[in-house]
């Protein structure tokens, strides 16, 4: 492996064959304005003082990486660490990189952000922000979403944010962006759009990544000082994929760690309803860059199933695209049911109640275990708090709560 | 020579402003999408600027993401656009039609595939909205087959960049004159007029322009200083709900025909 994967995105933003800016004329100039600003704050000493004294104070960094032991003996293959994401301020990765984007929309002078949401946590982090910063906050979130996640959508309007109903196309995740964007583009003058993850058109896919390699940053500092060395294997979960590419991220150019993103398997591959994008897909053009896409024949984006709302998409970050076809990153699927077990297994060995998208990596990194001697370490991208999911998976178990 | 360039030759030595009328294919009834193709001749089109639905149609308003989802779940794909197109050629040798849309269709279809097939069936040009100039390289092989590229310009494009666009342009040049998505909001007339003209004089092809002309008054004031005009939402949202052919035809015609005599008033 002789590439260094630490430079990409190019000048145009893409990710060899993945990434870019497909996006509609009225999008180029807030679109330059934005990387302008960036590429600019990216460097600015000031800027990250700034970001990283919010870091440490409001979401409380770093995040610790703990020694599952109780479930690494069950397992009885090679130890599991979870990198503990799930302890930040509002309880998963999202805050890292809404930090950031307000951030800079506080120094691009724009008073008004939007944000879509799926699951509702990039809309907490988003709305959190918001009022941390003193910014006016508007939510797009499909109405099926909006459904299942009625806890999140309290939250936000408990922060100040208003909550705009999705009712277009499948109502989920995808849907919530394409309002986004036209919001972003009626309002551009006095607006900042945070994007939730790792998609979207260049600067978003660099510029998200960033702000969540703080992630992978401090955990390959950690174990070098906890353990003396690196993971032996590392694995997240990828919707669109941004706690994923923050915790690989510092650790791909280190060629002994096996990289393994954990999909949304739904109900299996086969049966066709799932969310695995980059394992059942192929490559085409959604939301403003290439990556993988999945479509039906004529080109159509189709409608994906997780029990997750956060891994719900049918599209991926474009860099994900391009860690697979480089063969630097493994993707696989993990279905629902694995999923569910592994949230089981690990609240029952460990006391810790994980988000059902962060329990496709736990399921991950027990396979992973299951088949490494015990010496090893599986370090597990723990990227939320299950709270927000109880009454999804009570309800889907039957039990009245 | 390709019809669009043929079709703008004439409008030009003739002095007339032209009309492009955009529907989107398969709505309102897939089976009737050629009979409104030649009704909108009827009109007066000039060109005809024919929706490829995507599930996705991000720079689109609701009007046309509704059109697109109404044609999507009765089936129609771009094989069948590419099919009526055919259809419409064998009695329409003359008015170019450009297909509008989104890249994923295209790209899933296959560059090289979708170029020989567009020109077979007698497209003449593409507007993909979400592949802006910078990404345009994947196009090579439609523009090998003669399709002319439309690209978009808006008020928001910087000068350097208007610079580039309109020294890319070719068919024409589709100035949007509104910021935001289609069929939203009012434009200013004067203020569009002044852009338009520093465009004109400088494009290397005729400036369209259109999002948010909705009614003869707003074309004829768009006709003073536009080589064509652009007709979309307010044309997709009058045809929604019409069933049989004549009634699609009827009310294609009853809204055009009154723009029509507008620009060729002026």
């Amino acid at each position: 492996m002789s590439q260094d994967f630490h430079r990409w995105p190019d000048a145009h933003g893409r990710f060899g064959d993945f990434g870019g800016q497909y996006v509609a004329e009225t999008l180029m100039a807030p679109i330059a304005e934005l990387t302008e600003a960036y590429l600019r704050l990216r460097e600015d000493p000031e800027f990250l003082a700034e970001l990283d004294r919010d870091l440490k104070y409001y979401v409380g960094r770093p995040s610790p990486i703990y020694h599952a032991e109780g479930l690494s003996r069950h397992v009885g293959g090679a130890q599991i660490l979870l990198k503990r994401e799930d302890l930040n301020h509002t309880g998963a990765h999202k805050i890292n990189n809404t930090i950031g984007q307000a951030l800079v929309a506080k120094r691009m002078g724009k008073p008004r952000v939007i944000a879509e949401t799926g699951a509702g946590q990039h809309g907490v982090a988003s709305a959190t922000v918001a009022a941390r910063f003193g910014l006016k906050c508007v939510v797009y979130m499909g109405a099926v979403d909006i459904e299942r996640q009625k806890i999140n959508v309290y939250r936000m309007k408990l922060l100040g944010a208003e909550v705009v109903p999705v009712t277009s196309g499948s109502k989920t995740l995808k849907d919530a962006l394409n309002e986004a964007m036209r919001d972003w583009v009626t309002n551009v003058a006095d607006t900042f759009y945070i994007i939730g993850t790792v998609a979207g058109p260049h600067p978003y896919p660099m510029m998200v990544r960033d702000f969540n390699a703080i992630v992978g940053r401090e955990a390959r500092e950690q174990m070098l000082e906890q353990y003396g060395r690196l993971p032996d294997a590392i694995t997240a979960c990828v919707g669109g994929g941004s706690n994923a590419i923050g915790l690989f991220h510092a650790f791909l150019n280190d060629a002994n760690v096996r990289i393994v993103g954990a999909e949304a398997a739904g109900e299996g591959i086969a049966t066709g309803h799932h969310a695995a994008s980059l394992a059942a897909g192929r490559p085409g053009v959604l939301h403003g860059n290439r990556t993988y896409v999945l479509c039906d024949d004529n080109g159509q984006i189709t409608e994906t199933h997780s029990v997750s709302a956060g891994l719900d998409y049918p599209g991926v970050g474009p860099e994900h695209a391009f860690l697979k076809d480089a063969g630097r990153a493994e993707y696989v699927g993990i279905t629902d049911d694995e999923a569910l077990e592994a949230f089981h297994l690990l609240a029952r060995t460990e006391g810790i109640l994980a988000a059902l998208e962060s329990s496709h990596a736990v399921a991950q990194a027990i396979k992973l275990a299951r088949e490494m001697p015990k010496d090893q370490l599986v370090l597990c991208n723990l990227s939320g708090r299950g709270d927000k999911d109880v009454h999804t998976i009570a309800a889907r178990e039957g039990v009245q709560v | 020579m390709n019809r669009i360039d043929r079709r703008f030759d004439t409008l030009k030595s003739n002095r007339r402003t032209g009309l492009i009328p955009f529907v989107t294919a398969g709505d309102p009834a897939p089976e009737h999408t050629v009979a409104l193709m030649h009704a909108l001749v009827d009109a007066g089109a000039d060109v005809i600027e024919l929706g490829v639905p995507f599930s996705d149609p991000m720079a689109d308003g609701p009007v046309i993401q509704h059109a697109s989802e109404r044609a999507i779940a009765k089936g129609v794909g771009l094989a069948d656009v590419l099919g009526w197109v055919s259809t419409f050629r064998q009695r329409d040798a003359d008015t170019p039609v450009v297909l509008m849309g989104y890249l994923n269709p295209v790209e899933i279809r296959g560059y090289e595939r979708f170029a020989a097939e567009a020109v077979e069936a007698g497209v003449d040009g593409v507007l993909l909205v979400d592949c802006p100039l910078e990404e345009s390289a994947v196009l090579a092989p439609l523009k090998a087959a003669g399709l002319r590229q439309i690209l978009l310009a808006a008020p928001t494009t910087a000068p350097a960049r208007m610079a580039q666009l309109c020294g890319a342009a070719e068919g024409f040049l589709y100035y949007v004159s509104f910021a935001g998505i289609t069929g939203a909001g009012r434009l200013s007339t004067s203020d569009i007029a002044a852009r338009v003209a520093g465009i004109r004089s400088r494009a290397k092809a005729p400036v369209a322009v259109g999002f948010g002309v909705r009614d003869a008054q707003s074309a004829r004031d768009i006709a003073g200083f536009a080589d064509a005009v652009v007709i979309g939402s307010a044309l997709v949202e009058r045809l929604a709900g019409a069933e049989r052919a004549d009634e699609i035809a009827d009310r294609a015609k009853a809204f055009l025909q009154p723009i029509r005599t507008a620009l060729d008033a002026r």
